[in-house]
């Protein structure tokens, strides 16, 4: 018996959202009282795979094989699979990340498993039956899902496990799957990466803006306010539809989802749609003119203000408050 | 070239959610139900559009799901489907959705699959990877450019802080996101039309569970907003840093 997480390794390091998920295999693992094992897929340094243990993991599976480092999900299937097989895993977690949204509910079915997708919290374990839960209807709720396959697969949510390291190292060893070049069916071609920006997904703090900000000649408020605080941007819809801003930034129920740290909201009135993309967040700030905006009620913070007047002061202060801490 | 395009029944985007019977059922009382966005937006318009410029040769939509799916059916083939195809049963979960229309893509000889990102009521984001794994079929998800080139597809998908474009070859599943294509309003003559399109009801597959929600809950309880004078952002600052602990 084992708990199995999938982490990816990207630029050389463990990808954010995969250490979250290995700090929660790992502490399932301690909760079952069983062995918290890594597999990661491709080449990778040997010492970024030994820090895994800094987040719990005893041991990881290293398949140092060049045509997994670009992604195959048929492919990385059956390799994660083989090594769930190999190590006995009764619970198999990944990260609900881009890659992971399409490889989790392939490894349910070849493991013959029950699939959670996008769990929030440790699950609870008790006679082979486990219960986790998950938001549903955008974040407007959440829902208990229970799995009773001998084998499960959970896809933690990015952002929702926080990660605490403490002094250990996993030892590393070679996992060979048995895959041949059929298995493989996606040629790579290119990265296109957002120039000079954080990842949406992944920002602790994310800076957005709305119609209220009147045009793109506007943006600056939004760009320099990230700059300072090193936190990515994004806007409503309403902005992406009329070429304000690139539909990449969009969020909502029909755009990206977010959860960060901290999401300000700038000029965004947080209807219902907006709303189910970043309700999530641990804390909200919003800078509205209009005291009734929706998006107050779903704040943490609130400024009734001109944005026009609001942003100068609020990147002038955030520079002061850099400088003395 | 068949296209089929699995097409969810979802929730509108601005309805009040609770639940009934202790938290256990989703109340629909007075719910509006819908196509699931991405679905209709994205997936179906990309495969309408590949059959209007000779790259596909029929695009049929599929819902697994009771005769209350019937409203979106059609308004996918008003929309411009060629034929619809629903598995009458209720979709108790993810894979027997999955096992459901996987079936049905082999009897057809359907080569693409394209369904939407994930359904707005569960957002579990799993049927287009359980149908590509039951079929051994590879697949991109979050896509939001295809393109096919006799049996290449090109495809450029959302990845942590951009785009990766890659390619594989039919037959293959694509979780459609947006920007894919163009939505589309349907026309008078397509509503016209959409009621003389063939719609075949099938027995469904049987399957076990694997999942099931066992109970729900709501946020608990909304937010106070804790407001700061513009003038005075400094506050606003210490707040975050002393009291949120965020910065
Ligand atoms: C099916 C469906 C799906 C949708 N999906 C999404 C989605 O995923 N994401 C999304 O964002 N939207 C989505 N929408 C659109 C959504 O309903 C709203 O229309 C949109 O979010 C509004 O964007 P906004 O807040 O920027 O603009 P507005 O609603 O126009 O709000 C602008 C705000 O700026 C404030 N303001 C004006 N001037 C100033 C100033 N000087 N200083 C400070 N504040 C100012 C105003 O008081 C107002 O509150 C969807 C809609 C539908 C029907
Ligand atoms: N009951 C259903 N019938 C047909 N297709 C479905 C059904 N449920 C989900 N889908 C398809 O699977 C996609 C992902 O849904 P889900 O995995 O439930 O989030 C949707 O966008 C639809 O294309």
């Amino acid at each position: 018996m084992a708990v199995l997480t999938f982490v990816e390794v990207a630029d050389a390091k463990v990808k954010k959202a995969s250490l979250e998920a290995a700090a929660y295999g790992s502490k399932i693992a301690e909760t079952n009282g069983v062995e918290s094992i890594a597999v990661v897929l491709g080449e990778a340094g040997i010492e970024e795979l030994a820090s895994l243990g800094k987040v719990g993991v005893n041991r990881v599976l290293h398949a140092s094989d060049a045509r997994f480092n670009t992604f195959d999900s048929k492919a990385f299937a059956k390799a994660v699979s083989e090594a769930a097989q190999k190590v006995n895993a009764s619970i198999v977690v990944l990260s609900f990340n881009q890659n992971g949204k399409l490889l989790g509910p392939r490894l349910a079915v070849r493991l013959g498993a029950g699939y959670v997708p996008g769990a929030s919290e440790v699950p609870v374990t008790e006679n082979g039956t486990l219960k986790v839960k998950k938001n549903v209807f955008s974040g407007k709720a959440s829902a208990i899902y229970e799995v009773t396959t001998p084998i499960k697969v959970i896809a933690l949510s990015p952002n929702s496990y926080p990660v605490a390291k403490k002094e250990a190292v996993a030892s590393v060893e070679a996992f060979i799957p048995t895959l041949s070049d059929n298995d493989f069916s996606v040629r790579f071609i290119s990265v296109e990466k957002v120039q000079g920006s954080i990842p949406l997904t992944e920002a602790d703090i994310v800076v957005s803006g709305g119609r209220g900000l009147k045009g793109p000649e506007n943006w600056w408020m939004i760009e320099d306010l990230a700059k300072e605080m090193g936190a990515a941007t994004a806007c409503s819809r309403a902005v992406a539809d009329v070429d304000w801003r690139p539909h990449h930034e969009h969020v909502g129920q029909t755009g990206i989802t977010v959860r960060p740290n901290l999401y300000i909201a700038v000029g965004i009135s947080g209807a219902i749609q907006h709303l189910a993309g970043v309700n999530q967040s641990k804390v909200i700030v919003v800078i509205n003119n209009d005291p009734e905006a929706p998006f107050f009620k779903a704040a943490d913070y609130g400024i009734v203000g001109d944005a026009f007047e609001v942003m100068p002061k609020l990147i002038e202060e955030y520079r002061k408050f850099k400088a003395a801490h | 070239m068949k296209v089929l395009v699995p097409i969810a029944k979802v929730p509108d985007t601005t309805s009040k959610i609770s639940f009934v019977e202790n938290n256990t059922k989703f109340n629909t009382d007075g719910v509006t139900f819908i196509m699931n966005p991405t679905d209709e937006w994205y997936a179906l318009t990309r495969a309408i559009e590949l059959k209007e410029t000779g790259k596909a040769t029929e695009v049929i939509v599929m819902s697994v799901g009771g005769a209350d799916y019937e409203p979106i059916i059609r308004k996918a083939l008003a929309i411009g489907a060629d034929r619809a195809v629903r598995v009458d049963a209720e979709p108790v979960d993810a894979f027997f959705v999955a096992t459901q229309i996987a079936e049905y893509v082999k009897n057809e000889n359907i080569e693409l699959v394209i369904t939407g990102k994930e359904t707005i009521d569960y957002n579990s984001f799993q049927v287009g990877g359980m149908v590509a794994e039951l079929l051994d079929w590879p697949a991109f998800a979050l896509v939001n450019k295809l393109e096919l080139n006799g049996k290449t597809a090109t495809v450029t998908r959302e990845i942590e802080g951009g785009t990766e474009t890659a390619e594989a070859s039919l037959p293959l599943v694509i979780c459609a996101t947006k920007d894919l294509a163009q939505a589309r309003i349907p026309n008078m003559k397509g509503i016209m039309s959409a009621k003389t399109k063939p719609l075949q009801v099938l027995p469904p597959k049987q399957v076990e569970t694997r999942t099931r929600v066992i109970s729900y809950a709501l946020p608990e309880k909304s937010k106070q907003v804790k407001l700061v004078s513009p003038d005075n952002i400094a506050e606003l600052i210490r707040l975050l840093h002393e009291e949120a602990k965020v910065i």
